[in-house]
């Protein structure tokens, strides 16, 4: 193998030595092109691609403004061809394996640059590069943009990453486990029909808890698991939780991170619920328009001072499997009003490939 | 259950409804093997307290996380009773607070119980030694939210946020809030450490809670020096700030007023 293959072997995971771990042979390295995040790094690449061009170019200043223009001139509309082609092309580039993918890619690339040359070889001035130089540059650039998005999502995604994640989705607070079992417990003797159906209950919760959860889920199955863990709270609570769902409008095909609510619920309960004899809600509303999706909870604020490390954990979890799924697309806030602690979720409505 | 002379009188105390009928149930069986009675039942450490008044016990099984105030200071409150019961901590949790409980063999039990355990420890409850109140302050690493006096036989507890001020006396401290005085037999010193955050020392005997603070005015004294007063919100009654104790006016002055 000369040293260029091998090279290129390692950037574009030619040859995939985790295949083993991961079960796709090419995981997400082609970066999603419908994503705003990833349209915004584009931009942001090609610009300051085009400055540091014109930096190499000129002696001066002045003279670098002028370069900087006369090769915007074309890389501007080139690029935006690209997100324009890419981002049609994006479900058909993902079906394609990574080498061939990133062949497509650069092709596509070398038409724009050569339609964009052709397009404007009489409204610009002399000295402009010719087809030869900007299809070669053109080239580097975009396998060297590829190379970026394959060594992020590598940064991101790596089986580290994904093992230390998980870990953080099954810690479960423990006392909510030794708590229900003891409700259940309670309720062998008496009801013993309802101590069954909780002991269904848990059992659902902990296989989700333990599941691979890397992929997307049904939003759907996630607002059912939360039903399940708010029946298990009631169980114990009894009337002090209160639970209000506005959820008719929701789109039950979203796809979302799994264990994305269920976690915020269970803050809500801890922090909201249990420190008081008095009863409080816990309001769940989930909205959509057309592409994206709204999700508020609420809960009553309680200051109780102590113990907030759970909480912040389960957020900063939460934050980052949204930015891996989303990137930019997806955000969690969170604000305290008048006695309500609120966490407002945005993230993108995707629906399950047909 | 039998109503045997010398049975043991239970009271279960836990916020969560289903975790006292599971105590109930495990104590129907051990009745069976000891005399013992379910004297009550109680969802807080405010309705223990009432129930202690009326219904004398022997033993009371406290959960350790309530709302408003943790069975470790519910326990504390309880020592001010004429003759306190014995107590069975129970927890969900399996942390390292529990070592503390071990050290000074404090009893407990896991949640989930069984019936083994709750049957051994009621066993010996009558022979364990009875809690002390510095043990207790030692295991839990909170102030307590309430501050509690003896009187006439019963426990009456006293918030934190409603009291004025602390004053050390010749043999106790005086518990002010708006409304009248209680007195408590527990040195100053150990109150300004737990609520070290909430009230300041104005003076050598004197605690004031911070909250409480309306301003800082300049009196003439008699021998013509002037000194600092604190002057309280709800309360005509100023409080002098000791020569040693000045630069709280600085420190506080700019965050009170």
């Amino acid at each position: 193998m000369t040293w260029l293959s091998a090279c290129s072997a390692v950037i574009f995971g030619l040859n995939q030595p985790m295949a083993s771990i991961n079960q796709n042979r090419y995981p997400n390295l082609l970066p999603n092109f419908r994503n705003l995040g990833v349209m915004l790094r584009l931009i942001v690449i090609v610009f300051g691609m085009t400055i540091f061009g014109a930096a190499l170019k000129s002696a001066n200043w002045v003279d670098m403004h002028d370069q900087w223009l006369s090769i915007s001139a074309l890389a501007q509309p080139m690029l935006i061809l690209s997100l324009l082609l890419l981002g049609l092309a994006d479900r058909w580039l993902h079906r394609l394996d990574y080498p061939l993918a990133v062949a497509v890619i650069v092709a596509v690339e070398l038409g724009i640059a050569s339609l964009v040359v052709i397009a404007t070889w009489s409204v610009i001035t002399p000295g402009t590069p010719g087809l030869v130089r900007t299809g070669f540059f053109t080239a580097v650039a975009t396998l060297l943009v590829l190379a970026y998005f394959n060594l992020r999502s590598r940064m991101l995604s790596p089986a580290l990453t994904e093992a230390r994640l998980q870990a953080l989705q099954a810690r479960i607070r423990p006392h909510f486990l030794f708590n229900s079992i003891n409700a259940v417990l309670s309720l062998v003797r008496s009801e013993p029909r309802r101590a069954e159906t909780a002991l269904e209950d848990l059992a659902d919760l902990f296989r989700v808890l333990m599941a691979d959860n890397r992929d997307l889920v049904p939003l759907e199955r996630e607002v059912e698991l939360c039903r399940q863990y708010l029946g298990l709270e009631t169980l114990r609570l009894g009337d002090r939780l209160r639970v209000q769902w506005q959820v008719d409008k929701m789109p039950a095909d979203a796809l979302v991170p799994p264990l994305l609510l269920q976690p915020l619920l269970e803050n809500a309960v801890y922090h909201g619920i249990e420190p008081s004899m008095e009863p409080g809600v816990i309001s769940i509303q989930i909205s959509s328009d057309r592409d994206r999706m709204q999700m508020l909870l609420s809960n009553p604020f309680r200051e109780t001072g102590s113990h907030h490390s759970g909480n912040k954990m389960a957020l900063a979890n939460i934050r980052e499997r949204l930015s891996l799924h989303f990137d930019a697309e997806a955000s969690l806030q969170t604000r305290t009003s008048d006695g309500h602690y609120e966490v407002r979720i945005t993230l993108p409505y995707v629906r399950e490939k047909a | 259950m039998s109503k045997h002379p010398q049975s043991l009188r239970v009271v279960i105390t836990d916020d969560e409804a289903p975790a006292r009928s599971r105590i109930k149930d495990l104590l129907e069986d051990c009745a069976g093997s000891f005399p013992l009675e379910l004297a009550g039942e109680a969802a807080s450490g405010r309705e223990l307290l009432a129930l202690l008044e009326e219904t004398p016990a022997d033993v009371v099984i406290l959960d350790i996380r309530m709302p408003e105030m943790d069975g470790l200071e519910v326990a504390q409150h309880m020592l001010k009773l004429p003759e306190p019961p014995s107590v069975i901590f129970t927890t969900a949790y399996s942390d390292h607070a529990l070592k503390a409980f071990e050290l000074h063999a404090v009893d407990y039990l896991l949640k989930p119980i069984r019936l083994r355990r709750l049957h051994d420890a009621l066993t010996r409850v009558r022979a364990i030694t009875p809690l002390r109140f510095d043990v207790l302050q030692q295991i839990t690493p909170d102030a307590r939210t309430h501050l509690s006096v003896q009187e006439r036989g019963k426990v009456v507890l006293i918030p934190v946020p409603e009291i004025l001020y602390l004053r050390a006396e010749l043999k106790y401290v005086t518990i002010r809030t708006v409304l009248r005085e209680f007195l408590l037999e527990e040195p100053l010193s150990k109150l300004e450490q737990e609520f070290g955050d909430q009230f300041v020392r104005i003076h050598r005997s004197c605690l004031v809670a911070k909250a409480q603070i309306a301003g800082f005015e300049r009196e003439g004294g008699g021998d013509g020096e002037a000194r600092w007063v604190v002057t309280l919100a709800g309360l005509d009654e100023k409080l002098p700030v000791s020569r040693r104790q000045q630069h709280i006016v600085k420190e506080l002055g700019r965050t009170v007023l």
